[in-house]
C-alpha cells in the first residue's frame, strides 16, 4: 500500500467523525436561536464559547488543578493495581478469590466515600480525589492483569514446559506479553473514570476554581454559560488522557499496528 | 537397567531414542477412571520416522505427550535417549510441533524462531545465525521480520517446526501438526518435511489420523485401537527412501495404505483379534488407487 493511499484511509477514519461533531454544534446553535431554548437550560455553543474566554484564567487553573488529582489518581491506582495482579496472578487459589472480589468492588460507587475522604486529609489538599480516582482505577486494573496473566493458551504453557522454562520465563515472555491488551482495556476505563473520579469528589470540597467547585458554584450564582465552560474544559481533560493511553497503546503494542489494513 | 540411574554416554548414544515398556494411562474421573492407555510397549531407534494412528480416544496423543512428559504415566516406564522422560526434558532432548502453530504474536518470525533459544541462554549472534539458517531451511527467507497473523496457516506451520529445530534436539515430537491445514496444503507440508527429514535425520514420533500421510512419511506406522487404547499393529513402511512426489504412486505405497486401512478397520468392529498374515483386499487397493490419481 502506497503512503498516499495510507494517508487518504487514515484521513478516512477520522473525517466523518469531524464532520459529524462540527455539523451537531452548528445545528444546535441554530435550532437553539430559533426556538428561543433559554441560557439556563442549555445555552448555545457561541454562548459557552465567549464564557470559556471571558474566564480563561480561572478555568486555566482549574484544568491543571483538577488535571493534576486525576493524573496523580490514575498514577497511584494504575501502578498498585498493576502490582496487585502480579503478585496474585501466581497462585490460583488467590486469583479465584481476588477476581469476583475485586469485579464486585468495581461496582462499588466509590465517589460515595468522598466527603469521608475530606474528614481525613482536610478541605486544603488534594489527596481526598487522588484517593477516590486511585481506588476507583484500583480495581479494574488489577482484576484485568489478573486475567491477562492467567488467561494464556494452554499450548504456549506446554510449549514453554517442553522447552523447561522457569516460572520467571514464563512470565516474562509469555504472560506479560498475553496480558498487555487486557491490562490497555483497562486503563482505557480508568482514563475515563479518573476525570469523573476527580470532578465529582471536587461537588464534596475544594479550592473556588477547581473544575467541580466552579461548576457548582456558578450554577448556583446562576452564572450557566460559565458552568458550561467549565464542563467543556472537563471534556478535553478526558478526551486528552484518552488520547495519551490510545497513543501509549499503539506504541506498546506494535505488532497490533496495521493488524486491519493487511492489504498484501 | 535401573531408570533411575544415568546411562553412560555412549549408551545414550547408541541405544534407542525412545523406550517405552508397560505403560498405563489413566485420567481420574468424578465419575471413575478413564482408561486411555493399557501395557504400550515401543521403542523407536535413531533415525526413525514413527507414526501413530488410530482413531480419536485411541490415545495417541496421550502416548506422546507422555514420551514429551507432558503428562505422566499411571504404571510403566518411558525412556528418552536412556533417561526417564522428565530428565530427558529437562535436558531440552525434543522439540515439539502442536496441531497449531502457538505462535507468539507479539513476536516476529524471527523472533518466534529464536523464543526457545533464548530460553536456553544462547546469545544474540549465535541466535540470529540459528534462525536465518532455520528460515531458509523451512524457506520463508524474507519473511524473518513479519508478524505471525501475516502468514498462512501452512506457513505458520512451518515456523512452529523451524522453532521446534532451532536448538537441534535430537528427537521431534508432531502432535497432528498439518491437521488443521487444508488437503492441498498438507501434501505440500509432507514433502516439505520429508525433504527436511532426509536432510537432519532427527528422530520423528507423529501423531496423525491421515493413512496416506502416516504411510508417505513413517519408516514405521504404529496403529492404535481404542478403549483402551492399545498397540493393534506396527507396520514397516518399506518405501525407498528419499520419498518425494512420485512415492505417492507406487504400487507399494498403496498396498501399504491398504494394510494400515485394514488394521484400523479390523479394531474399530469390537475389538477382534488382528489377523496379521491379512491380504490387502484388491477391491480396496483400487479403490485408493483411483482416489490417489483423481
Amino acid at each position: 500500500m502506497t503512503a498516499l493511499a495510507i494517508a487518504r484511509e487514515r484521513s478516512a477514519s477520522w473525517l466523518p467523525p469531524v464532520v459529524v461533531f462540527f455539523g451537531v454544534l452548528l445545528l444546535w446553535e441554530v435550532l437553539f436561536l430559533l426556538l428561543d431554548v433559554k441560557a439556563f437550560l442549555i445555552p448555545r455553543p457561541s454562548v459557552i464559547g465567549t464564557a470559556l474566554v471571558d474566564q480563561w484564567a480561572t478555568l486555566q487553573r482549574g484544568l491543571i488543578y483538577t488535571g493534576t488529582e486525576a493524573v496523580l489518581g490514575l498514577l497511584a491506582g494504575v501502578s498498585l493495581g498493576t502490582l496487585a495482579g502480579l503478585a496474585t496472578s501466581r497462585w490460583a487459589t488467590v486469583r479465584d478469590t481476588l477476581v469476583p472480589l475485586g469485579t464486585a468492588m468495581s461496582t462499588i460507587p466509590i465517589i460515595a466515600f468522598a466527603p469521608i475522604t475530606i474528614n481525613w486529609f482536610g478541605f486544603e489538599s488534594q489527596l481526598p480525589r487522588i484517593t477516590i480516582v486511585a481506588l476507583m482505577t484500583f480495581f479494574p486494573i488489577m482484576v484485568n492483569t489478573i486475567r491477562g496473566l492467567a488467561q494464556v493458551d494452554p499450548a504456549a504453557l506446554e510449549l514453554m514446559s517442553s522447552y523447561a522454562a522457569s516460572d520467571a520465563q514464563v512470565l516474562r515472555k509469555v504472560r506479560i506479553p498475553n496480558a498487555m491488551p487486557y491490562w490497555f482495556t483497562a486503563l482505557r476505563i480508568a482514563v475515563t473514570l479518573s476525570v469523573i473520579g476527580a470532578v465529582v469528589g471536587e461537588f464534596f470540597g475544594g479550592p473556588l476554581y477547581s473544575l467541580g467547585i466552579y461548576v457548582t458554584n456558578q450554577t448556583g450564582s446562576f452564572r450557566y454559560p460559565n458552568a458550561w465552560a467549565a464542563i467543556v474544559i472537563a471534556c478535553i481533560l478526558g478526551i486528552g488522557l484518552y488520547l495519551i493511553a490510545v497513543l501509549i497503546e499503539r506504541l506498546a503494542m506494535p505488532w497490533r499496528r496495521g493488524e486491519v489494513t493487511s492489504g498484501e | 537397567m535401573n531408570p533411575s540411574l544415568p546411562e553412560p554416554a555412549a549408551t545414550a548414544a547408541t541405544g534407542p531414542v525412545v523406550r517405552i515398556a508397560g505403560v498405563d494411562k489413566t485420567f481420574g474421573t468424578e465419575t471413575g477412571g478413564v482408561h486411555a492407555l493399557e501395557a504400550i510397549d515401543l521403542t523407536i531407534g535413531q533415525g526413525e520416522f514413527v507414526s501413530l494412528i488410530g482413531p480419536s480416544g485411541c490415545g495417541k496423543s496421550t502416548l506422546l505427550r507422555l514420551i514429551g512428559d507432558l503428562t505422566s504415566p499411571t504404571a510403566g516406564s518411558i525412556e528418552v535417549n536412556g533417561k526417564p522422560a522428565r530428565r530427558a526434558r529437562l535436558d531440552r532432548d525434543y522439540g515439539m510441533v502442536f496441531q497449531a502453530p502457538v505462535l507468539m504474536e507479539w513476536r516476529t518470525i524471527a523472533k518466534n524462531i529464536e523464543l526457545p533459544l533464548e530460553i536456553m541462554g544462547f546469545d544474540r549472534a549465535e541466535r540470529a545465525r540459528r534462525s536465518s539458517e532455520l528460515l531458509r531451511l523451512v524457506e520463508l527467507e524474507g519473511f524473518e521480520g513479519r508478524h505471525p497473523w501475516q502468514l498462512s496457516g501452512g506457513m505458520q506451520q512451518r515456523v512452529a517446526i523451524a522453532r521446534a529445530l532451532a536448538f537441534d534436539p535430537k528427537l521431534l515430537l508432531m502432535d497432528e501438526p498439518f491437521g488443521a491445514l487444508d488437503e492441498m496444503t498438507r501434501e505440500r507440508m509432507n514433502l516439505e518435511l520429508m525433504r527436511i527429514w532426509t536432510r537432519l535425520r532427527t528422530t520423528v514420533v507423529f501423531v496423525t489420523h491421515s493413512i496416506p500421510e502416516a504411510v508417505f512419511l513413517s519408516t514405521r506406522v504404529v496403529v492404535m485401537s481404542p478403549r483402551p487404547g492399545r498397540i493393534a499393529k506396527i507396520v514397516d513402511i518399506d518405501l525407498p527412501q528419499p520419498r518425494d512426489v512420485e512415492t505417492r504412486e507406487q504400487e507399494r505405497y498403496f498396498e501399504l495404505v491398504t494394510e494400515v486401512r485394514e488394521a484400523l478397520r479390523r479394531r474399530e468392529g469390537g475389538g477382534r483379534p488382528a489377523d496379521d498374515e491379512g491380504e490387502a483386499g484388491i477391491a480396496d487397493a483400487e479403490r485408493i488407487r483411483a482416489e490417489g490419481l483423481a
